[in-house]
């Protein structure tokens, strides 16, 4: 018997071999690899060359307008815009995400909406980039939103051109792609919310904003957490849209850490500043690791 | 259970009441029908852009394209042969499909091992694999470009993006799989324990047959995952004949940034993949989305 367990245990064991070294060598090792590279200069070959300390954190915090510039206002840089993501995104995403399941669900072409809604989800955000960058060029015979402004009076608009606006356009753009996601995953939880407790509340004379605040909210808050940190990672890996649309400009002005990232290390040159930004990027993603890790612990020890 | 829509239904009374509940009720539509068409709206003025003859798209709006009606294939024709969007398309496929099978099967394996058969270091094991989920790409990039640089020049090739993709892939896939393979009945498992069957042909012959809807969700996850992506190709993918149509497109738009009929082409023919996926198999999409949710 202990014989049999024994071979059993490292049968288990080669189950999992194959994935594990894969996993060391291609995902761990370089993780490892890269967090030690922002420690240094870096050559072209991506060696350790020229051991710098915390200076490219130092000079990518303080010294750098391009990623973090405190200096004017509205504050500018890549790690500001990130941030004007994490709050435009994500609040707007919510917000028509959530609204168009509570309504959706009250229609009897609540399948063709969601269709519609959920489409983009399935694209590349490479064709989402060109998509919109269609619907944002300044000639109005193209782009459908100027030729909108031209129909009804309206100055047309640089969308990308303008400093002021590229943000807001872009972190629309990914919105249209990003709100079927929200919308689904909060409609299956609104589905399966016991029809006997709305009904009860109903009948007890609650109206229907009443039973959406007090009763749907506080029921769905699981779910809406969940896409809320699915829209985080988001934030913070996004890059192909901005490569695509923008390239980072007009200027840096859309530059988000992503793409900073890329522009640093493979543009110009500069391996161990890279790493550097993707290193904040793993500390800025640590606490949905260790939040992922617990939930799944605390699930097996309630199961 | 009774639903949702069920309820909503039940509320329904007398005649005036319903008068009260269309009135309001009509904002409802009329939002409704508003933000579905405000997003149907681009995929749509880029599939019509994508068939309109050059000079139309140069003098009228794709909105004008209705009245005018002067349609043509033309557009696809060039942008398959005389960009090599054609040879793109196919770039992407012998990206894709390696790169679909080889984590859904090291990830198969491994998620057997975790659900089923005992080891040291299990559970710690599997609770890494899970923080490994949400790694992001950018982190690998440089080490692994070196490493596939010096090592076989993975890079030329197709095995760098392969490997890359696996990486990346086999988190979640163990993750998934091994979630769905521990509610499978452990009776079953058992019986076939006692009859001598090995825990290699208990994969085979029982798990894996059992699991074909959660297999099918992970595979559609990963195979779009990979198909849409750009920055691990644009990385991996040195030599410009090997490339996928996600990095082959933005240099169209480099070099053809006025031609939009050629790039409204390249773009659907970039999205017809996806969207025969999404409308053929839309409950394992669904799914698989759903559970891919925690890595984004």
């Amino acid at each position: 018997m202990s014989l049999r367990s024994g071979v059993e245990r490292l049968q288990g064991f080669l189950f999992v071999l194959p994935a594990l070294v894969v996993l060391a060598i291609f995902l761990i090792y370089p993780a490892y690899y890269t967090i030690r590279l922002a420690f240094y200069e870096g050559d072209f070959h991506f060696g350790f060359f020229h051991y710098l300390g915390i200076d490219n954190f130092k000079q990518l915090l303080t010294n750098d307008k391009d990623f973090l510039d405190l200096s004017k206002f509205p504050p500018g840089g890549a790690l500001i815009n990130n941030l004007r993501w994490l709050i435009f995104y994500i609040s707007i995403s919510l917000l028509i995400g959530v609204g168009l399941a509570v309504l959706a669900v009250r229609v009897r072409y609540e399948r063709f909406v969601k269709t519609a809604i959920f489409l983009p989800m399935a694209i590349s955000a490479v064709a989402v980039g060109i998509i919109w960058l269609f619907v944002y060029s300044p000639d109005p015979d193209i782009g459908v939103l100027n030729g909108l402004f031209r129909g009804v009076g309206l100055h047309e608009q640089s969308w990308l051109g303008n400093p002021s606006l590229v943000n807001y356009a872009l972190i629309f753009a990914y919105i249209w792609a990003s709100v079927g996601f929200v919308m689904v995953v909060l409609s299956a939880a609104i589905k399966g919310l016991p029809a006997d407790v709305l009904e009860a509340a109903r009948v007890d004379g609650a109206n229907e904003w009443q039973i959406f605040r007090r009763i749907m909210f506080p029921m769905l808050s699981l779910p809406i957490s969940v896409v809320t940190i699915w829209l985080f990672i988001n934030v913070i890996k996004v890059f192909d849209i901005i490569y695509v649309m923008t390239g980072g400009g007009p200027g840096t002005t859309s530059r988000v850490i992503a793409f900073t990232m890329y522009e640093e290390t493979f543009h110009n040159g500069r391996p161990g500043y890279g790493a550097a930004v993707a290193a904040i990027m793993l500390v800025l993603i640590a606490p949905v690791m260790i939040l992922n890790v617990r939930r799944f612990r605390s699930e097996r020890v309630v199961g | 259970m009774a639903t949702v829509d069920q309820a909503v239904q039940l509320t329904a009374g007398t005649r005036s009441e319903r008068l009260v509940r269309w009135l309001t009720r009509t904002p409802i539509h009329i939002a409704l029908v508003a933000i579905s068409i405000i997003w149907l709206v681009p995929t749509v003025g880029l599939a019509i852009t994508s068939f309109r003859q050059p000079t139309d798209i140069a003098n009228s709006g794709w909105w004008h394209a209705f009245t005018q009606w002067d349609w043509t294939l033309h557009n696809y024709g060039s942008v398959i042969h005389a960009t090599g969007m054609g040879h793109a398309w196919v770039n992407s496929l012998i990206i894709t499909v390696p790169a679909t099978l080889l984590p859904l099967t090291l990830g198969a394996l491994a998620a057997f091992g975790f659900a089923w058969i005992p080891f040291p270091f299990r559970d710690t094991l599997f609770l890494i694999i899970v923080a490994l989920m949400i790694v992001p790409i950018q982190t690998s990039l440089v080490p692994l470009l070196k490493l596939f640089a010096e090592h076989g020049h993975l890079n030329n090739g197709y095995w760098g993006i392969w490997l890359a993709h696996t990486a990346f892939g086999l988190p979640l896939a163990v993750f998934l799989l091994r979630n769905f393979f521990i509610t499978l009945p452990k009776d079953l498992i058992e019986a076939a324990r006692m009859d001598g069957a090995s825990n290699l042909s208990i994969f085979r012959r029982i798990v894996v047959p059992l699991s074909v809807p959660a297999l099918a969700s992970f595979g559609i996850f990963q195979f779009l995952w990979v198909w849409n992506d750009l920055l691990m190709a644009l990385i991996f993918v040195s030599d410009p004949t090997k490339q996928p149509m996600t990095v082959r497109i933005p240099y169209l738009l480099s070099t053809y940034g006025q031609e939009y009929n050629l790039l409204a082409a390249a773009a659907f023919l970039l999205m017809i993949v996806p969207l025969i996926v999404f409308f053929a198999l839309q409950r394992y999409f669904v799914q698989g989305l759903l559970a891919g949710s925690v890595k984004s």
